[in-house]
Parts: C-alpha cells; structure tokens; sequence
C-alpha cells in the first residue's frame, strides 16, 4: 500500500455530542497521518472518552463528520458489510484489562473469531495469523491457550492488543490502555507499542491523563478542555512550553524532581 | 531495645521524642486461601516517627496494602501475623475492646476509592460525625460544628450545605477531601493513606496533596503514604520504603532515591518511567512481572529472577536488610553496586 | 494479585461436573435424588412391581403387606407402582414448562437488554402486565378454554413463568452487556446475534442454569396444585398431585400412607431442586469476579 503520507487516515471536523442539557464535545476537529500518533489530554469530564468512542462508532455524534480511510463514519452503519468494514479501519483497547476479554475465550480463540468475522480464510491460514499476532505481542503458547482468569493485566492488554490487530486497522485507539498496568508492565507495553508502530505503520489515537506516557508516545498533543480543544500542537512544545492556561496547570501538577504540591489557582 | 531498620534521613538525628510513632519489626504475614497458607509478607520492618511522612512504594504484590491492613487491625480472618507492630509503645496485636477503638481514631486510614468506603445512601454528615458520636461521645450538635470546620479545613467551603448532601452529589476529588476531613475528625497521630489520589485526575491529584500535605505539617501528623508512583512519594515524603515481593528492599531518603538508589529494583523502576521532558527509544524494562512474596522461593532474593545485576551469591540465600549511606538495603550487593545503579540521567 | 494458576480448558462435561463438585455435599446429594427421580421417571412403569392401573376394590387401604411395601390406594392399586409411574407425568410436566419458559424468558430478556432505549421500556412494561397474572388463574383459564389436561396446564404454567425468568435474566444480560468486551465486539462489526448467542449468553449460562432449577420446582408444586385440582393429569393416569387428590379421604380415615407418600415424592424432589439451584446460583454469582 503506498504511503500517501499527506493523506489524513482519519479526520474528525466540528465533532460535537450533547447528552440532553450537557454538551460533552464541542466543535474538535483534528487530522491523523498514517504513522503518526495524536494524544488527546485533559481532566476527566474533559470529553476524550467520548470523542473516542464517537470515532470507533460507540457514540453517534450529534453533529459534526468523522472520516476514516476516506470513508465517512458520522452516521450509523447501514449494513453488516458496513460494520464490518469499519472494523477494518479503526480499532480500539479498553483501559481495564479484566473486563475487555470474554472470560470464556481464550486469546487465540478471541483472535480467530475476529479473523473469521473478517475474512473467508481456511482455518490453516488463520492459524498462521493467529500465531503471527500472538508473537507480535510477545505471549507464549501457554498464554494464548489460557483463559484470562489465568493471566496478569499485563498480559490480558497484550491480547486485547492483539485482537485489535488482527482487524489490521489503520488506526488503534488506546484508551488509556496502560493506565491501569504496573509501571514495569506499563514499561513493556509501551515497548511493545512503538515496535507494533514500526512494523505495521499504524496510527495511534492514545487518550491518556499520564503527560509522561503521551511523551512517550504520541507526536502531536490536543488539550481538551470542558469539550472545547484549548490547545494543540507538537508533544514537545506542548508539554515544554505551554500557552494555555489549562495546559499550564496540568502540567504543573505533574509530580518530578523538585515538584512540591502547590494549590494552583481556580480554574 | 533499638529497631535496626530504623533509619534516619541524611541529616541531624531527630531530637526530642526519638522513640518512633510506629514501629513495625519482623512483620511477616500468612493469608489463608483455598485452605492453603500464603505468604503475603516477608519480614518487614521500618519506623515512622513523630510527625514525619514516610512513603510506601510497590507494585502488584509488593504487599503495600497488606502491611497497611496490618497496622489498622484491618486483616482478613484466618490471617496469621508474626513479628510485632508498636504505635506509641503498645503492641497494636494486643489491643482490644476500648483501647482498640482509641487505637482507631489514632491511626485514620485513608482509601483508594473513596465511593467504596462511604456508605451511598447516608448522608455525608451522618458519615462524618459517626466516629466522633460512637467512638468519643461527643454530642451530635458539637459533632457537626467540628465536620463543617474541618471541612472548611481540606477546602470545602458551605459546610453545612454539604453535610446534607448524599456521596453521589460529589465528585472524586470532593470526596476524597471529606474521606480526609474524616480521618482528620478523630484527632489522628498517624495517617495511612493507601493510594488516595491514584483514581483521581492529575490536577485533582495535586489540589489534593497539596491540603493533604498542608494539614499534615499543621497539625505536626505522621503519615505512612502508599502509593505505586515513585515521583509522589519523593515529593511528599521524607523517606521512601521501597517494597518488592512482601518484603521492604530499600528504605532512603526521598531526595537521594533517585540520584543514589541502593537496590537495583528501585533503580529499575525509576529508569522504567517514562520522561516527561524527553522521549526515548526503548524504555529499559524490567523483563517478567512483579512478583507476590508467595511466588518467589524463600531462599533466594525475591528479585534475583528479574534482577540484571544478579550473580551466583543473591541464589544462595534471603539477603538482610543493611544500613548502608544512611538508608537499608536488602541487595547482598549493595555496596559492589553503589553508585553504579543511579537511574535519572543528570538535571 | 499476580497470582497466575493455570486454568485447564475442560469439557463441557468436565466443566459440568467440576461445577456440580463445587456445590458442595448438599449439592451433591440433591443431583443424586434428583437423578433417581429422573430415572424413575423414564423408567418407572417398567420398574413397577405390580400394575399400577389395575384396580381391585375388595384391596382398598390395605397396608403394607407381603411384596406391597407401601400397601394400597383407595382402589386397591399397588402405591409403591403407582408413585413409579407418577414420577413419569410428575417429572415431565415440570420439565416441559423449563423447556418452554427458560428460552423463552432468555429470548425475551436478550432482546431487551440488548436494544435498550424504548424498546427495552416497552418489552419491560409488557412484562410488568404479565406478571399480573399468577400461574394457577392462566391455568384455570386454559383448563376451561382447551379442557383439562397436562398439555394445557403445561402451556398456562409456561406463559406464567416466561416473563419471570425474563425478568431476573434482563438485569444480568444489561450488566454484561455493558462490560468493555462487549463494546470490542460491537467495534469489530460482529453481528448482534453472534455477540447475544456466542457471548452474552454463554456468559450468563450458569445463572440460567440455576433458575431453570428452581423453576422445575416451583412449576412442579404448581403442577400438583392444577392436577390436585382436577385441571392438570386426569384420573386413572398416576401423578403424585393426582394421587393426593384420590387418597385424601384416607388422611383422616386412618389410612395416610397413599397420600403421604405421594406428598413426600414431591417435598423431597422440590426440595432437592431448591438446594442444587441454589447453590448453583451461588456458584454463578462466583464466578462473576
């Protein structure tokens, strides 16, 4: 597939969703390039939640277009074909490990019957792929055999992630998948997400509240701030040199080398 | 009959009271499951003194809650506890009846999830002044002016409204400040504070520190702060436990633990965090997953599987915890290894 | 918290037996009475040592004597063939209206809780209607409409139960429905029936389980009370309702043994379903950690 780099693999313009009386998003627009990773920020009630789920087709948006791989995903699905077909393009892993897996399937189970789901595939070419996925994620044969009840958190991200993938999509939503590991996990995961980047050119949509976590990860930054996006622009500037206020104060409430708890001011 | 684990921070020795608030020496601890007896604790030992703030840091299985749950009475039945647990001189496992409810409103814990630990169909009133009215004695009207004034006190202005109000009218942040104008109700001496910003936002995170650490030097309380985030127990605390596996591997000074860390775990979990100021490659991940102390073999160090610094000698039997610099270190190769195992790179 | 023991991936059967040994002694005894029940019930007649239907009057209320361990009915038949042969018609209705009401109900609650919105509102409001009518007042009605008989009594008892399991399975299929696993489904593109048959419902599989159990009890007294009746099984077919209708005459003339023990067949069988289903629901609300 040729790397038509200008070519925004998804687009999101004047997104806006109102549950009743509370406007949740408010006019966000944003552009993702295939490759590269946007971090969405900001406190809880802040909206990224829900833009995350109006763009994987969780959430209808009350007005306003998403398009992915030039395909438009702003109203509901028309067909099964459809559905599935969105599937292929945009992805998502949950936060919490230890409820995003059916208790009763296994990961190469879970895997397979996304790839049946999505392809026509004899049963010999599936189980290469499996195989393929559960390597890319780092888990061994006893793990992709087991049951989650039988794995750490750890490992039940990396079959999420894994699940994810098999759809191939062109863009992987992480919701703040790493939140709720431990930092030497956390460490791994991260790892492994750079490698999985590098080798299959996808696009990350990472929601997180943990500034070192989007450093890490994502090359633009967007400040969300009661709906509203504040601020945007590349990681590094927005985390080294903030301009809006909302930015300036979470970064500053950030804990590191001779950071001490300081009240900082109403909003 | 002096605790070895008591360390002091690099700098004059407190004057004074020298006996510490809490004492906790050899603390090992056995948890009945499935009919079977596991080991959650490993002897653990470290002193909290007057007014200081002493940092907790693990990860899953390091057995920070447990010991938290120790010191507050708070284990499960069946729970077998050796070793001995001192606060202000009486061994806390012999208390009972009306000492251990004096025992209580000494020692307020403070949780994680603060929705869990109220009751949602009370009022936060009735919550906050039910350990004054059954505990103490005191009577109900009293009881409400100390909540409202306490409240005023971790930043909730409107008392009264509040009182009235239900858990669910507040947000996270709301309600973790009430959970410590709780604890603050009783007259505490000590704090134990088990991960009460982890579920909250980074910015509610702060506001919260910052009345909690307030109060804390105002009313000159110790506390014991539990938390997986090595950054926020260097900035609160004083000194930091580091705890791996049910055993405590390193205790420091908050300053010098990342500059000179004296266990190669903490290292590793310092350089394990991603940077805020930069982005680099590959972090430099610590290969497995933390262990419970159950699931490491009891002669051997319990890191030596995951160690990268691990030779023949960590194999051959549970290393002690030793003074070196000031601070403790249960690494047999702590001296060998000083200074080469300093994680941050240079301000 | 990381501790990581290694699940087997047992078989259906091993699945069913691993969970019958959890239920405990209690448990375990009851899926032994109730699986002789069962067993006479398929068997029974064949196992009768005497004709269950043949009367003989001049033998009427004769105790237990010689080979008749449990002596004889008001018409002289042999009680200990004749409670056999109940099982048959005592077993298979209450089993019938399982058959019927649990799917049923699992249907109904799944559509629901899947659609959510006003489609939910609707399908619970009907249920709320439903619920209004008790079991034995539909039967009477089907008794008039259909004439009496097991089948009608079966079909009325089925309708009375259907919005019942609908609504206890409506809030366990709501709460898995919204589990983030669920949401990755949906996100893949799979179809709503393979989310509802191959996810949701094999997930809450051991909570119908355990409410199939202790419907096959409830519809078992149900059943007794219509035949008891005169509304259900008719006389000379045997049923254990029938059979305390016909004999309790002798309850107060001297000669409680027929009637006794047709109770008690049905005592201890409820109570056996009660115990295992309960512990079967405890079993259920285990698992879901």
């Amino acid at each position: 597939m040729p790397d038509t780099s200008s070519v925004p693999v998804l687009e999101a313009a004047g997104l806006r969703k109102q549950f009743d009386d509370l406007v949740a998003v408010d006019d966000v627009s944003f552009r993702l390039r295939p490759g590269r990773s946007l971090a969405i920020v900001g406190e809880s009630g802040a909206g990224k939640t829900t833009i995350a789920r109006m763009v994987v087709g969780l959430e209808r948006p009350s007005s306003g277009t998403i398009t992915a791989c030039g395909h438009d995903r702003s109203r509901p699905p028309r067909s099964a074909r459809d559905r599935r077909r969105r599937g292929r393009e945009v992805q998502i892993v949950f936060q919490d490990p230890y409820t995003s897996l059916d208790p009763r399937q296994s990961a190469e189970a879970a895997i397979d019957e996304v790839l049946r789901l999505h392809h026509g595939w004899p049963a010999g070419r599936r189980r290469a792929r499996v195989d393929e996925l559960t390597g890319l994620v780092g888990l061994d044969t006893r793990q992709s055999r087991a049951l989650p009840r039988s794995l750490s958190g750890g490992q039940r991200q990396r079959v999420a992630i894994a699940r994810a993938l098999a759809a191939q999509p062109a863009v992987l939503i992480l919701d703040e998948a790493v939140a709720a590991l431990d930092v030497s996990i956390q460490a791994q995961v991260l790892n492994l997400l750079a490698d999985i980047r590098d080798q299959t050119r996808v696009s990350y949509i990472l929601i997180s509240h943990d500034l070192a976590v989007v450093r890490q990860i994502a090359d633009e930054t967007l400040v969300l701030h009661l709906g509203t996006v504040v601020e945007r622009g590349p990681t590094a500037r927005v985390l080294d040199d903030p301009q809006h206020p909302c930015t300036q104060r979470l970064r500053a409430s950030v804990p590191g080398p001779g950071w001490k708890p300081r009240r900082q001011g109403s909003q | 009959m002096s605790n070895p684990a008591r360390a002091d921070a690099a700098g004059p020795t407190k004057a004074a009271s020298s006996a510490p608030l809490l004492d906790v020496t050899g603390l090992s601890v056995l948890l009945q499951v499935n009919g079977a007896s596991r080991a959650v604790l490993r002897d653990v030992s470290f002193t909290v003194a007057r007014g200081e703030a002493v940092g907790l840091v693990g990860e899953s299985g390091a057995g920070k809650t447990m010991t938290a749950r120790a010191i507050g009475r708070l284990l499960p039945r069946g729970a077998q506890v050796r070793g001995t647990i001192r606060f202000d001189g009486s061994e806390v496992g012999a208390l009972s009846g009306a000492d251990l409810r004096r025992y209580r409103s000494r020692v307020a814990m403070i949780f994680q999830d603060p929705r869990v630990h109220i009751n949602p169909v009370r009022r936060v009133g009735d919550f906050l002044t039910e350990a004054l009215r059954t505990n103490l004695g005191v009577p109900p009207a009293q009881a409400r002016r100390r909540a409202v004034d306490v409240l005023a006190q971790v930043g909730i202005e409107d008392g009264l409204r509040r009182l009235r109000q239900y858990p669910h009218q507040m947000s996270g942040g709301m309600l973790q400040r009430v959970m410590i104008a709780a604890a603050l109700l009783t007259g505490p001496r000590l704090l134990l504070a088990d991960e009460p910003t982890t579920a909250l936002d980074t910015t509610t995170q702060a506001e919260v520190m910052t009345i909690l650490d307030g109060l804390r030097r105002e009313f000159g309380l110790a506390m014991l702060f539990i938390t997986h985030d090595l950054d926020l127990a260097a900035a609160i605390c004083d000194r930091t436990v580091v705890m791996y596996a049910g055993q405590v591997v390193e205790v420091r000074a908050s300053a010098l633990l990342h500059t000179d860390p004296l266990h190669p775990y903490t290292a590793a979990l310092a350089a394990a965090r991603p940077d805020i100021t930069r982005t680099v490659h590959r972090l430099p991940a610590i290969p497995g997953r933390p262990l419970s102390a159950f699931e490491t073999p009891p002669d051997e160090c319990a890191f030596a599987s995951r160690c990268t610094c691990t030779r023949d000698v960590c194999r051959t039997a549970v290393p002690g915890l030793a003074e070196l610099d000031g601070g403790l270190s249960r690494c047999i190769r702590a001296h060998e290894l000083r200074g080469q195992l300093q994680a941050a790179p240079d301000a | 918290m990381s501790a990581v023991p290694l699940a087997s991936e047992a078989s259906p059967p091993g699945r069913a037996l691993a969970l019958l040994r959890a239920t405990g002694p209690a448990g375990i005894a009851s899926a032994i009475v109730l699986a002789v029940a069962a067993f006479a019930a398929v068997i029974g007649p064949l196992l009768a040592p005497y004709d269950p239907n043949l009367p003989n009057l001049a033998l009427a209320w004769v105790g237990p004597v010689g080979g008749h361990l449990l002596g004889y009915d008001f018409e002289g038949r042999d009680v200990l063939s004749r409670l056999l042969a109940g099982a048959q018609t005592a077993m298979l209705g209450p089993l019938a209206v399982v058959m019927i009401s649990v799917p049923g109900g699992t249907l109904i609650a799944v559509t629901a809780a899947w659609c959510r919105g006003a489609s939910d509102a609707v399908i619970s409001s009907g249920l709320n209607v439903l619920f209004a009518f008790p079991g034995i007042l539909l039967a009477l009605l089907a008794a008039a409409v259909f004439g009496a008989g097991l089948p009608a009594a079966v079909l009325a008892l089925s309708a009375a139960y259907t919005p019942y399991v609908a609504r206890v399975l409506r809030g366990a299929v709501l709460k898995e429905r919204s589990q983030p696993y669920v949401a990755a489904l949906e996100v893949q593109g799979a179809p709503a029936t393979l989310i509802c048959l191959r996810h949701l419902v094999p997930n809450i599989a051991p909570l119908i389980a355990a409410q199939a159990t202790i419907l096959f009890g409830y519809a078992m007294v149900d059943l007794a009370a219509i035949s008891f009746l005169g509304l259900g099984v008719q006389p000379p077919t045997a049923n254990w309702g029938v059979m305390i209708s016909e004999n309790q005459v002798g309850l107060l003339e001297g000669y409680p043994l027929p009637a006794l023990t047709a109770g008690a067949c049905i005592v201890v069988v409820v109570i056996a379903v009660n115990v295992l289903g309960e512990r079967l629901f405890d079993q259920a609300q285990d698992a879901r950690r």
